[in-house]
């Protein structure tokens, strides 16, 4: 029985875990898919997210809800300001220098909040007190749950705003031939701004469910989130959205059953031999679409 | 009106940059012996050494290659931790371990570059940046864990590799800054340079002509991890602790900033940016918190309005400075023409 329950305890964290990461691969996904570009900013907006909920609760003692707000709506502004002031004017240049631009951002918003903040660790207080569910004798702890619900409900309304409404048809559309789609009439500035304020919302949720997992916000906490993530994404088929909540919870599991058998310390060490072992056989992922090269 | 453009023979070429290095060499020691250049300004002066080697080895695989390879510090730890390893374990007198230590560790990392160059290159563009990164954070996991594996002390992981002899001096670090810019300036203007360039400009051109992309591209790959082994193996003895969590994702990326910013593929301009952006900071201590702010927005706005870096792909030759003197006014053959010691 013991046996048992650590195992079920280990895949609940792994699905917590999961779906935060599923969560924000679906931000480097979408973002990926629409304009080809690494975002590797993306995670740099999580702890944005965690800064500003730490700061509307511990330092304008804000009701949790509305720092949830705030971090979810001030996590999308910014992903909207970074694509307008950073990567817009790089639309058509190489990729290589859309790449190292994300990657100046990425630096940017670390070294500005380390200066702001501060580099110590800030501890976010509880949002929600979540009692613990029993299964008889198995624990299961409440944030686990309720994170994998939010993560859910995130990803089913994502997928019908992809793929029911007017505006999910456009994203898609983009996504597919930029040049097609803007004689078709659509608009692409608003639709690739769009895309970076869904994948930043996500991020924003992400950073919501993170800190009630892990309560600290510190300048470094996105690198690291991001990686994996981005990993996840690269797992599950950059580009595609149902993959990328499958390399989430994929990356999010293998974590948690490396840490069960003891081996903690190769965590982040798996998580790159996953990410080297799909590249090598499949560096489409599992869902992606095969690229084709014109002569 | 037919004129003849006068041009100075290749050995004289040669002769010219070498005299050059080697006075800058000379002037170099006889400041620091007489104190004009106090200890903390040589220690500067190291740095920036090792930083050049870097620039330089990281922008054959970026410039010359076009590739984009995101664990360089992962080749840079190869290195220091090889040269580490060897010098505190020999046993031989340090100023014999050392030199050894430096072809060890340029090999060593070498070796890891072949290793990963060769499943790595099979990939391109996005890809394998993203493959490149996974490298250079394995590497770092595994030195930071490799001990409890192996069941005794070798990388000391976390707790940090102490103890290795402080060998690093002004001399042997500019003698192989000299030695890398020269391996790799007749590297590129050789036959195989030439193929790594083509395979740059057109890959399906370059193939098409004959040219075996994977061996080129490992080689290129290579060529880079080996100098980085190089700076790393400098660089452990220069600091005498090392540290897993120094060779982390963010210092290949500062180094990429450096290539960058100096253009990618102008030796000159990585030469130049490295010395910049590691003298400015240095220099201006008060200043340090808004180093890596001033780094990032530096980048982004090169990268905005002059994507090819500040330098693009131009390459600086006294040579060929001197030669257009010649040709333009006879009369003053003896202009004097400042730095530049490196650079046929």
């Amino acid at each position: 029985m013991s046996v048992f329950s650590t195992i079920l305890r280990q895949i609940v964290n792994g699905l917590q875990s999961g779906s935060i990461y599923a969560l924000v691969a679906l931000g480097y996904s979408m973002v990926y898919g629409i304009i080809t570009l690494l975002n590797f900013a993306h995670g740099d907006i999580i702890m944005v997210g965690a800064y500003i909920a730490w700061l509307s609760m511990a330092k304008f003692s804000m009701h949790p809800a509305f720092a949830i707000l705030a971090a979810i709506l001030g996590c999308t502004l910014l992903g909207m300001l970074i694509e307008k002031a950073a990567y817009k004017p790089l639309r058509g240049s190489p990729r290589i220098s859309l790449l190292i631009t994300a990657i100046g951002v990425s630096f940017l918003l670390e070294n500005l909040s380390q200066m702001v903040f501060g580099a110590k660790a800030q501890v976010i207080p509880t949002f929600f007190e979540i009692p613990s569910i029993y299964l008889g004798s198995i624990e299961l702890s409440g944030t686990a749950l309720i994170t994998l619900l939010a993560a859910a409900v995130s990803m089913v309304l994502l997928t019908f705003l992809v793929q029911k409404t007017k505006m999910g048809k456009a994203m898609r559309a983009v996504a597919e031939d930029t040049d097609a789609a803007q004689l078709m009439g659509i608009n692409i500035n608003h639709t690739i701004s769009f895309t970076f304020a869904i994948g930043s919302a996500l991020a924003g949720i992400g950073a919501i469910l993170y800190c009630s997992a892990y309560p600290q916000a510190t300048p470094t906490m996105g690198s690291m989130l991001g990686l994996k993530a981005f990993v996840a994404a690269v797992l599950g088929g950059i580009g595609s959205i149902p993959g990328a909540m499958i390399g989430g919870f994929a990356i999010g599991l293998a974590e948690s059953l490396v840490s069960a058998i003891g081996l903690s310390v190769w965590r982040d060490g798996v998580v790159f031999a996953i990410l080297i072992i799909v590249l090598l056989v499949k560096p489409t992922g599992i869902l992606g679409r095969p690229m084709r090269e014109k002569v | 009106m037919k004129q003849t453009y006068k041009k100075i023979p290749m050995p004289v070429r040669y002769v010219i940059n070498t005299l050059l290095f080697v006075a800058f060499l000379i002037v170099g020691l006889s400041l620091i012996q007489s104190g004009v250049i106090t200890k903390y300004y040589t220690k500067v002066l190291m740095l920036i050494g090792i930083n050049i080697i870097l620039t330089v080895s990281l922008n054959i695989a970026t410039g010359y290659l076009g590739q984009l390879p995101l664990g360089h510090a992962g080749f840079m730890a190869v290195g220091a931790y090889t040269a580490a390893i060897f010098m505190t374990r020999s046993g031989l007198d340090a100023s014999v371990s050392f030199p050894i230590g430096l072809v060890l560790g340029a090999l060593m990392a070498g070796l890891v570059g072949v290793l990963i160059g060769i499943p790595a290159l099979r990939l391109k563009g996005d890809y394998l940046a993203i493959i490149t990164l996974g490298f250079g954070e394995i590497i770092r996991v595994v030195l930071l864990n490799i001990d409890s594996v192996l069941g005794f002390k070798l990388t000391y992981g976390a707790a940090s590799l102490k103890g290795i002899p402080k060998e690093t001096n002004f001399l042997n670090t500019f003698l192989c800054v000299g030695i890398a810019c020269l391996l790799i300036h007749t590297m590129m203007k050789s036959r195989h340079g030439r193929a790594i360039l083509s395979v740059r400009e057109n890959e399906i051109a370059a193939e098409s002509c004959g040219i075996n992309l994977t061996y080129y591209k490992v080689l290129g790959f290579a060529a880079s991890a080996v100098f980085a082994g190089l700076a790393g193996a400098l660089y452990a003895g220069y600091l005498g602790i090392l540290n897993p969590s120094s060779f982390g994702f963010m210092k290949s990326i500062e180094i990429l900033v450096m290539v960058v910013l100096g253009g990618m593929g102008s030796m000159v301009g990585s030469v130049l940016s490295a010395t910049v952006l590691t003298a400015v900071p240095e220099l201006l201590r008060a200043f340090s918190e808004y180093r890596m702010i001033l780094y990032s927005l530096l980048l982004i706005t090169v990268m905005i309005f002059k994507p090819s870096g500040l330098m693009g792909q131009y390459d600086f030759s006294l040579s060929r400075m001197l030669e257009h003197v010649f040709n333009q006014k006879p009369a003053r053959e003896k202009t004097n023409h400042k730095a530049g010691e490196k650079n046929g």
